[in-house]
């Protein structure tokens, strides 16, 4: 009967159809691991470090009572933020993630007593005592949280990319999400729009192997997640999570692609979360034997102090950089204890920004 | 036996259109499914092609006319055999028999819910004495908001289905693809969750996105990130991470959508602290406030309602016409009973009140106009003058406005009551199809005046 004129036909977004999706892949096979500089190294273990024993200490803290609600720990993952952020510009790149979020703030630089003492829900803490463990956000640091909704944060990341490209201001925006979140329908419809329109994003799945209690196996009809592009023509990665210079290595391959407005990438991070879900996780889907072979043979900061050992670094030395940062952590948690809690009129601010 | 080709209903709100262009010509012959005409809604220009066969006789309705209502005789087609020169050509008439769109099978006076109202004769307080007035569209006086806001600021940009080249699926943004390029305004797949997340996140990255829904019912796939993602952001990072985005579309009852394409959403929205929530009635408010709304460091949701959109109204000649986020409206005053009402109640409201001021009621009416925050000082000055409260709300009774205006009134109002505050809203149902249970579920201005006089002891 009658039909809408004269709509011109979108443009395809395969303009490429000859686009290999194994690409990047290929390039990642020929030389996986980063050739870091000494200094790099040892930054990367000092940093992996402070991720380990800060996560440590807010179980501890937990433990005491003084961090309340849901905390979810990075221990096992710290490769994962670590080899990626390093590699980010800081000045122009915006980072998103989940509620599993300590160490990729702590990655940054961001003073530890500032995150621990929003764990504790005090004042003083990076969003005042008002967010939480799973909503702490710098926009100092263009790091925009943070977010407790499993998935949501793929598709901000994708607003982040946008803006990023609206602006034209050569950012990049580094979305992660677990294995859980790559099952929420929200993801694939940024992954549609963000290849549809070229989005700068790099996409990374932390596969820590389990959503809460189940098994990527029993939840995800394709556990290959970095494949889950293909739909979209979204090239893929897999890559050892669990060893910082080959997470840095994709994370150069990855970028360079995306600041060349060549569209998102999805990077599957392979990795190993040594602790519960959140803190009240009764470990029943795994055995004790599984993590322990994960720390015995797969961990990121051994598999790194070996390096640096190999290259001259003496036990003595290493010691004691815990013994810093140990001391950095025990300062962070006594802040965070100590720290008083927001003035009750803290209750009303910050609802709305402006007054009406 | 010759045939009348009348002219179509296109939408199911449309009840006339412009016959842009004729695509075939007198003595032309037409098989089915030869596209005769173009045809202007208040939607988008469609094509109109024949059912058919025969030859174009007479054209009874030239290109170029505007307001051709739906059912009128435009042309006639000769059958095999006929001559065209012999076809009598009667007296175009409209259609009355029920077809899509129209407000059919109805009687006049059932029709309340989509009949335009008339005009209130209080002037905003907030444009100045003298002002020249323009008489505008609501759907015009939304377009030009957006477009006056995005030549203002770079950062602003449209984004949502059917916004750019089809020029909008209620044609709220025809003409700004053409003005600002495709950068900024911005076809999206169907696709609610996925891009209300990324006009969110645009916002959280320092741009300013309107982002359109093409009804708000299909904003519930997407109700997570207005709400979670946006709405709590700025509290949850103690006041350092803003979302100025705009959440805009339209909201409630159409017209025989049935119970999925028909609901309103103020409630559900107003009840969330961290959004602004406005639902405006005529077009200086349209433009007024959603010019607020896109400068406003907070999240809006911006109800806009689709039977109003082709509503013609004055609308002040101001160089920067912005109005007050949180201030209601005194749209007619009067001394014996307040109707408090938003969006398209309002109009019913302003009917019922002429239809009470000839029974010697005289009715103050405000138009609430932000949902969120709620401007209860003016609810409560008129109380206190009228001493009776009717709410009439398009939408359902429980946990509405309405209850939130009863509960304001008892808390805080309790001494100036004469009467029990009284709601008028939708029948509590989901929206029927069929006509007539659709115009028994709706309010109507009747069921407002039966619950002012009620509060008056009138009845």
């Amino acid at each position: 009967m009658a039909k809408p004129s004269k709509n011109k036909t979108p443009q395809s977004p395969a303009e490429n159809p000859e686009f290999a999706l194994h690409s990047l892949q290929e390039e990642f096979e020929k030389a996986k691991r980063y050739d870091a500089s000494p200094e790099q190294l040892r930054q990367f273990y000092e940093q992996m470090l402070l991720i380990r024993r800060f996560e440590e200490r807010a179980g501890q803290l937990y433990g005491l009572g003084l961090i309340g609600g849901f905390c979810h720990l990075y221990i096992g993952q710290e490769a994962v933020a670590i080899g990626l952020q390093s590699a980010l510009d800081g000045d122009k790149d915006s980072v998103i993630t989940g509620y599993r979020d300590h160490g990729h703030m702590l990655a940054y630089g961001i003073d530890p007593k500032l995150i621990m003492a929003e764990l504790t829900g005090r004042e003083a803490g990076i969003s005042k005592g008002k967010g939480g463990s799973m909503h702490m956000f710098s926009t100092e640091h263009k790091f925009y949280g943070g977010h407790g909704i499993v998935g949501a944060q793929v598709a901000l990341g994708g607003g982040l990319a946008l803006a990023h490209q609206y602006n034209d201001d050569g950012g990049l925006c580094l979305a992660y999400f677990g294995d859980g979140a790559a099952n929420q329908g929200q993801v694939y419809e940024t992954f549609n729009m963000a290849s549809l329109w070229k989005l700068p994003i790099v996409f990374v799945v932390e596969n820590n192997q389990y959503a809460m209690g189940t098994a990527v196996g029993r939840s995800s009809a394709e556990t290959e997640f970095y494949r889950r592009g293909t739909a979209f023509r979204i090239p893929g990665m897999k890559v050892n999570g669990m060893d910082v210079l080959e997470v840095r290595q994709a994370a150069e391959i990855a970028f360079k692609h995306v600041r060349e407005g060549r569209g998102p990438v999805l990077m599957e991070c392979e990795t190993y979360r040594y602790r519960g879900h959140s803190m009240s996780d009764p470990a029943k889907y795994r055995t004790r034997e599984e993590v322990q072979d994960m720390k015995d043979h797969k961990d990121p900061i051994e598999g790194l102090k070996k390096i640096l050992m190999e290259q001259g670094n003496t036990e003595d030395e290493l010691k004691a950089i815990d013994k810093d940062i140990r001391k950095v952590v025990s300062e962070a948690a006594d802040f965070a204890e100590n720290s008083p809690e927001p003035e009750p009129s803290e209750l009303y601010t910050d609802v709305l920004v402006e007054e009406y | 036996m010759a045939i009348e080709l009348k002219m179509p209903a296109l939408s199911p709100t449309m009840e006339e259109g412009t016959l842009a262009k004729w695509l075939k010509q007198e003595g032309d012959e037409i098989t089915a499914g030869d596209i005769i005409a173009e045809i202007e809604t208040d939607k988008a220009t469609m094509e109109f092609e024949a059912v058919d066969e025969g030859t174009l006789g007479k054209i009874l309705v030239p290109e170029g006319t505007e307001n051709v209502a739906v059912g009128t005789v435009i042309a006639m087609l000769a059958g095999e055999g006929e001559d065209v020169s012999d076809i009598a050509v009667e007296t175009p008439a409209t259609d009355d028999k029920p077809g899509e769109g129209k407000d059919v099978g109805r009687e006049p006076s059932e029709a309340e819910i989509t009949k335009p109202a008339k005009k209130s004769g209080v002037k905003d307080p907030e444009i100045p004495h003298g002002t020249n007035m323009a008489t505008v569209t609501v759907r015009e006086a939304l377009r030009d908001a957006m477009a006056e806001e995005m030549r203002r600021d770079e950062r602003v940009f449209v984004m949502g289905e059917e916004v750019a080249q089809y020029q909008g699926a209620y044609k709220v943004t025809q003409g700004l693809l053409d003005e600002f390029g495709p950068k900024r305004v911005i076809d999206t797949p169907i696709t609610e969750y996925g891009f209300a997340g990324i006009g969110t996140g645009a916002a959280m990255g320092g741009l300013r996105p309107v982002v359109e829904f093409m009804t708000f019912n299909f904003a519930m796939q997407a109700i997570d990130h207005i709400i979670n993602s946006a709405a709590k952001t700025n509290y949850m990072s103690g006041g350092q991470m803003r979302c100025p985005v705009v959440f805009r579309g339209p909201n409630a009852a159409a017209s025989r959508v049935g119970a999925q394409h028909s609901q309103n959403y103020g409630p559900w929205y107003a009840s969330v602290p961290g959004l602004i929530v406005i639902a405006p009635y005529d077009a200086s408010d349209a433009k007024g406030l959603l010019k607020a709304a896109i400068r406003c460091e907070d999240p809006v949701v911006f109800l806009e309602n689709e039977l109003v959109y082709g509503r013609s109204f004055e609308l002040p000649e101001l160089d920067d016409h912005v109005l007050p986020i949180g201030k209601a409206r005194i749209m007619r005053e009067g001394t014996d009973v307040t109707i408090v009402a938003y969006s398209i109640a309002v109009g019913l409201a302003l009917e019922a009140a002429e239809e009470l001021a000839g029974k010697g009621i005289e009715a103050e009416v405000i138009d609430l106009r932000t949902l969120r925050p709620l401007d209860k000082e003016t609810v409560l000055e008129s109380l206190k003058k009228t001493n009776r409260l009717v709410i009439a709300e398009e939408g359902w009774p429980t946990c509405s406005i309405a209850s939130e205006i009863v509960a304001i009134c008892m808390e805080e109002g309790f001494d100036h009551l004469d009467a029990p505050v009284t709601r008028v809203c939708n029948e509590d149902v989901p929206l029927p199809y069929a006509a007539n249970l659709e115009k028994l579920a709706l309010i109507d201005t009747p069921k407002i005046v039966k619950a002012a006089k009620k509060v008056c002891y009138r009845d």
